[in-house]
């Protein structure tokens, strides 16, 4: 079948996750065969993905770590696990 | 045609701290290694937790720290607030471990209590917010990606430039708190549908709607931008300056 632009952005997601019905898989990746535009958007879109979820985009605050530990200590000497 | 692989065939491989945790291949068991304690499942440093080894909950905690603190920071975008609720996530979590299940995963059970902690806090403070922590916007509609003839891949290098991590993280700040969560679990976390489902107490459906469109607000805003700083003419190198 075949598949408009608009039809392959709305399945761009569950084609990055491996999580399309076979028969809509493959009209998804005929389209992309032909369509630089959604193969452009599927592209950056992967892409976008990886570099926002890389751990080094958000860091833990300094120090948080061990201020953590140091309550979490405190509360192991005063009580026990209910 | 290019071969599209999932994007998340991506080692499971952090180190955090002095410990490294790693997912076993084909399992959903997180192993924790360091250097003073032998290798040991999260279940059994459960059990010995629960049997009066308690400094065990440090090692226990490590792998997770990052992933509640920035549960926490999706909720109230403030980093002060965001490691006071993941400071008291993990003292309920120690106080509330015997009664946690091993159908769960410790992670999700953790974030389940994050969120807790966080939407209680939040109406104690009766902080006032833009949208309802218990009624989400519609969900309906389409999010219209950014319009691109060609991609050119920028490597995750790119992160370690400090625009490129401001333009990331605005981004990522600026998603509607419901999609902002799914997102963190999903993409950076890396737990299924089913686990994100369960630790943000929505549908699976809902998961998977509230995932696209995140991922579609990120490339509209970002593939533009991205697309200019990579695009942008290289310095020319003249030696004799």
């Amino acid at each position: 079948m075949v598949i408009e632009c608009q039809h392959v952005w709305g399945y761009i997601s569950d084609y990055l996750d491996s999580a399309l019905p076979e028969n809509i898989r493959l009209d998804v990746q005929k389209h992309l065969e032909h369509c630089e535009i959604c193969s452009a958007i599927l592209d950056s879109t992967r892409n976008v993905i990886i570099l926002t979820a890389d751990e080094r985009v958000f860091e833990l605050p300094g120090g948080f770590s061990e201020r953590l530990h140091a309550r979490i200590s405190l509360e192991l000497k005063g009580t026990g696990i209910g | 045609m290019r071969p599209r692989i999932g994007i998340l065939d991506v080692a499971v491989c952090n180190a955090i701290g002095d410990g490294t945790r790693y997912r076993e291949e084909g399992t959903d068991s997180v192993v924790t290694m360091n250097s003073q304690t032998s290798t040991r499942t999260e279940a059994e440093m459960i059990a010995a937790i629960l049997a009066g080894d308690t400094q065990l909950y440090h090692d226990l905690i490590r792998p997770h720290e990052r992933s509640v603190y920035m549960m926490a920071l999706s909720f109230v975008k403030n980093e002060a607030d965001a490691e006071d609720i993941a400071q008291e996530a993990f003292l309920k979590a120690f106080r509330n471990l015997a009664t946690f299940r091993a159908e769960s995963k410790f992670s999700t059970w953790l974030i389940s209590i994050t969120l807790n902690e966080a939407r209680s806090r939040l109406r104690r403070q009766t902080i006032i917010r833009m949208e309802s922590l218990d009624d989400p916007p519609d969900e309906g509609g389409v999010v219209s990606p950014a319009m691109l003839r060609d991609w050119h891949e920028i490597p995750s290098e790119a992160v370690e430039r400090q625009e490129i991590r401001q333009m990331l993280q605005e981004a990522v700040i600026s998603l509607p708190t419901i999609y902002r969560q799914v997102f963190q679990l999903r993409d950076v976390e890396e737990l299924n549908v089913k686990e994100t489902a369960e630790a943000l107490g929505i549908s699976v459906p809902s998961v998977k709607v509230r995932l696209h469109r995140a991922r579609m607000m990120l490339q509209k805003q970002l593939s533009p931008l991205l697309k200019s700083v990579n695009s942008s003419p290289k310095r020319r190198w003249l030696p004799w300056l």
